[in-house]
C-alpha cells in the first residue's frame, strides 16, 4: 500500500462517501476538554463565539475556568497574557479573521513579546467557510503568525490530529508540549478524518503520509516501460526516488493524497509530507523530501505568499534548492460559495495539485 | 492623615532623588520621555516605598503584590524607582536605552526580569491586569493574597482596547484591581482635551461601573489614602485619577506637552534654557 497505514485511515483511497467527515474545530474541543481534565491551571476564553469555536464543552464542564470576554479580541488575548503570567494556560478562541486577524500586536506584544504561554486558536480558517464570505475567510493568519518570534504555529489535518496537537500544546516542553505561545489553525466545514487514532503527533515533526514501496516502483516501472504519461521525459536518475515531493497541510492533504494516487496509475511516483507544525518547522524531513524528490509542490488552504509554503521555500532555499509550485490562494481576497466550489475557484482543486506536479516535474 | 510628617518627608525626599535619576539617566541616553516620569515620580515613591507587599531581594516573591505598566515610555521612572528600592544598582540606570542593557527604551521583561510585564503599545496594560487578577479571583475568590496594580497614562485613554478592559474589570468584580491613572493633561502632538478630550473622565469610569477617585498625585498622603480606600472595595475595581505636572519638579518642563517624549540637553524648546544648560538648570532646580 502506498499509504502510510500507521498514520493515515486506511479509507482515504476509496470513496469519499466511505470516509467519515468531522469538522477540524471538533476535535480541537474534545482535546480542550481532555486537556482541562489534566491540568487544573487550564483556562478557556471565547470573544463570544463559544459554540462556533467549540469551547462550549469546557465551559460547561469548568465553567469557573471558562470566562467570556465578550466582542473584543484585542482585550482578550492581553487578558489571557495576564492569566498566563500568573501560572494558568490559557486557550483564547475566536474566528482566525479576528483572532489573530484583529488582534494581531497584542499577541506580538503581550503575548509573545512578553514570552507567555497563551494558546490561540483560530476558527473558521481558510475559503471553506464558505457562504459567510471574504470577510470571514482568514487566509493570511499563518503568515501573520508564523513571523513572530517565539511562537509555534500548527495546521492540522483532521480532527483527529486536531485533537492530539491540542492535547501536545495544552503540555509544558519538559512532558513534550511546548512553553512557547502557539497558534492553532482550525477548519470550520466537516472535513475527511484521514489520520488514525494510532498516529502519533509531535510538535514539529513531519509526517511521510504516502510513498511508494519498492513493489510498487517496479510494478510503475514495468506497467509503464519506465515511462510516465507525462508528455515530457522525467528526469530520473534512480528508480527507486520518488519523481515529485507533495508538501500538505490542513484539509488540503487529503487532496495531496488523492493526487498522489492517480498519479502513481499515469506512472508519477509522488511522496506526501503532513506539515502539521509550521513553526518551528521540521527542516531535516523537508531536506530529505527535496534532496530525494528534486521537485516539490507545497498545497495550503492560504494565500500562497507568507504563508506555509514560503516557509517551506525558505528552509529549501537555503538548503536544498529544487524546483518549487505552489498551490494556494494567489493574491486575491474570498467571496460567497460553497467550500467545493471556493477551492474550484481559487486554484485548490485536486486538479490544481495534478497541474502543479505537472509543471514543477516539467521543471525538473 | 495616614502618614506622620516624618513619612511624608521621607518619601517626599526619595520622590526627588528618583526625579534627579530620571534627569541624570535622560541626559545620558539622550533620548527618551521627561515629563511623564518626573511627574508619575510621587506616584511611583508611594508605590515602592510605602504600599506594594514586594521584596527587591527575592522579586519572584510569589504573593507579592503586581504592578503593570501600561504606558511603557515613561519607564526611566520604574527604573529609577526600581533601583532606589533595591532591585538593582542605582549606577546602572546610566545604561538606559544603550545596547545590551537592562533598561530597554521601553521596558522588556526578557532583560530586566524583576518587571512584571514587557510594555510600549499603548492601551494593553489595563487588559493584562485585569487577566491577572482574574486568575486570582479563579484561585481565591474575595480572598486573593495580593493586589494587582495598573498604571496608565491618560493621552493612553485614546486606545479602545481600554475600554473592553474596563468593562470586563466590572463584569468580573475584580475587587484585587486598583488601576492608577496619570492625568497630565498632555500626550505627543498636544495637550489632552485638544487631541482627544477625556472629559468628563470621572464620569466615564463610573459609567463603567469602577469605583472612582481623583487625587493630587503629587500629595503623599492622599495617594496612600486613596489606595487604602481602594482596596476597601470588595465589590469592584478602582481606578485612581491622579492629577499629575508633566515635568514636574524642573520649571522648564512643568505643564508644556513639548517635553512629552524628549530629554533636556538636546533640543531648543521654547521657554526652556538653551540645549547645554538645560541638564544643570534641571539639576538644579530638582537640588534647590
Amino acid at each position: 500500500m502506498s499509504i502510510n497505514k500507521h498514520y493515515i485511515n486506511q479509507h482515504v483511497l476509496g470513496d469519499i462517501k466511505s470516509l467519515e467527515q468531522v469538522p477540524i474545530r471538533k476535535g480541537f474541543g474534545e482535546g480542550l476538554v481532555e486537556a482541562g481534565d489534566l491540568n487544573p491551571n487550564i483556562v478557556g476564553l471565547c470573544a463570544d463565539l463559544t459554540e462556533s469555536t467549540q469551547m462550549h464543552s469546557f465551559r460547561n464542564k469548568y465553567p469557573k475556568r471558562f470566562v467570556e470576554i465578550g466582542i473584543a479580541e484585542q482585550n482578550m488575548a492581553s487578558v489571557a497574557s495576564g492569566m498566563a503570567s500568573m501560572g494558568k494556560i490559557p486557550f483564547i478562541t475566536s474566528y482566525a479573521m479576528f483572532s489573530p486577524g484583529r488582534n494581531w500586536e497584542q499577541i506580538r506584544t503581550t503575548i509573545c513579546y512578553n514570552d507567555q504561554k497563551v494558546i490561540i486558536a483560530g476558527s473558521h480558517a481558510g475559503v471553506s467557510v464558505g457562504p459567510d464570505g471574504g470577510t470571514h475567510q482568514a487566509i493570511e493568519d499563518i503568515a501573520i503568525t508564523r513571523v513572530i518570534p517565539n511562537i509555534t504555529v500548527i495546521v492540522p489535518c483532521d480532527a483527529v490530529e486536531a485533537k492530539k496537537a491540542t492535547l501536545a500544546i495544552a503540555k509544558s516542553s519538559k512532558d513534550g508540549g511546548t512553553d512557547t505561545p502557539v497558534y492553532i489553525r482550525l477548519g470550520r466545514e466537516k472535513s475527511p478524518v484521514v489520520t488514525t487514532e494510532d498516529a502519533p503527533f509531535e510538535i514539529g515533526k513531519a509526517q511521510v503520509v504516502y510513498e511508494l514501496d519498492e513493489n510498487e516502483f517496479l510494478e510503475l516501472m514495468s506497467a509503464q516501460g519506465g515511462e510516465s504519461s507525462m508528455t515530457f521525459k522525467l528526469n530520473r536518475d534512480n528508480n527507486i526516488k520518488h519523481d515529485v515531493g507533495i508538501v500538505a497541510c490542513g484539509v488540503l492533504l487529503y487532496k495531496a493524497i488523492k493526487v498522489a494516487e492517480a498519479l502513481k496509475l499515469e506512472g508519477v511516483s509522488v511522496k506526501v509530507l503532513n506539515l502539521a507544525t509550521i513553526k518551528p518547522i521540521d527542516e531535516e524531513s523537508l531536506i530529505a523530501l527535496a534532496k530525494e524528490t528534486g521537485a516539490i509542490v507545497t498545497v495550503e488552504e492560504h494565500q500562497v505568499a507568507g504563508g506555509m509554503g514560503s516557509a517551506v521555500a525558505e528552509v529549501l532555499a537555503r538548503h536544498a534548492p529544487v524546483p518549487m509550485e505552489f498551490v494556494g490562494v494567489h493574491d486575491r481576497f474570498g467571496q460567497s460559495g460553497t467550500p467545493d466550489e471556493l477551492m474550484e475557484e481559487y486554484g485548490m482543486g485536486e486538479k490544481d495539485i495534478k497541474k502543479a506536479v505537472v509543471k514543477v516535474l516539467s521543471r525538473k | 492623615m495616614l502618614l506622620t510628617d516624618q513619612e511624608v518627608k521621607t518619601l517626599e525626599k526619595k520622590a526627588n532623588d528618583i526625579r534627579i535619576s530620571i534627569i541624570e539617566m535622560l541626559a545620558e541616553a539622550k533620548s527618551g520621555h521627561s515629563g511623564g516620569p518626573l511627574g508619575m515620580a510621587d506616584v511611583f515613591t508611594a508605590l515602592y516605598f510605602n504600599l506594594l507587599k514586594h521584596d527587591p531581594k527575592n522579586p519572584q516573591m510569589p504573593e507579592r503584590d503586581r504592578l503593570v505598566l501600561s504606558n511603557g515610555h515613561i519607564c526611566p521612572v520604574l527604573y529609577a524607582t526600581m533601583a532606589h528600592a533595591g532591585y538593582f544598582p542605582v549606577s546602572e540606570l546610566l545604561t538606559l536605552r544603550k545596547f545590551g542593557s537592562k533598561l530597554q527604551g521601553h521596558p522588556h521583561r526578557e532583560f530586566l526580569p524583576s518587571l512584571e510585564n514587557s510594555s510600549g503599545p499603548l492601551g494593553s496594560g489595563l487588559s493584562q491586569a485585569v487577566g491577572m487578577a482574574l486568575a486570582d479571583k479563579i484561585d481565591f475568590d474575595k480572598l486573593s493574597p495580593r493586589y494587582v496594580y495598573c498604571m496608565l497614562g491618560d493621552g493612553e485613554l485614546n486606545e479602545g482596547q481600554n475600554w473592553e478592559a474596563l468593562m470586563l474589570g466590572a463584569k468580573e468584580k475584580l475587587g484585587n484591581l486598583i488601576a492608577i491613572v496619570d492625568r497630565n493633561n498632555i500626550q505627543i502632538d498636544g495637550y489632552t482635551e485638544d487631541i482627544m478630550p477625556l472629559l468628563p473622565l470621572y464620569e466615564k469610569f463610573k459609567a463603567f461601573n469602577w469605583h472612582v477617585q481623583e487625587v493630587d498625585g503629587h500629595d503623599m498622603d492622599s495617594i496612600v489614602t486613596a489606595v487604602n480606600k481602594a482596596k476597601s472595595v470588595f465589590e469592584k475595581p478602582s481606578v485612581i485619577i491622579a492629577h499629575t505636572i508633566p515635568g514636574r519638579g524642573v520649571s522648564y518642563m512643568e505643564k508644556r506637552y513639548e517635553w512629552h517624549g524628549v530629554p533636556p540637553g538636546i533640543s531648543d524648546i521654547s521657554g526652556a534654557p538653551e540645549k547645554a544648560q538645560q541638564v544643570k538648570v534641571a539639576l538644579d532646580d530638582l537640588k534647590d
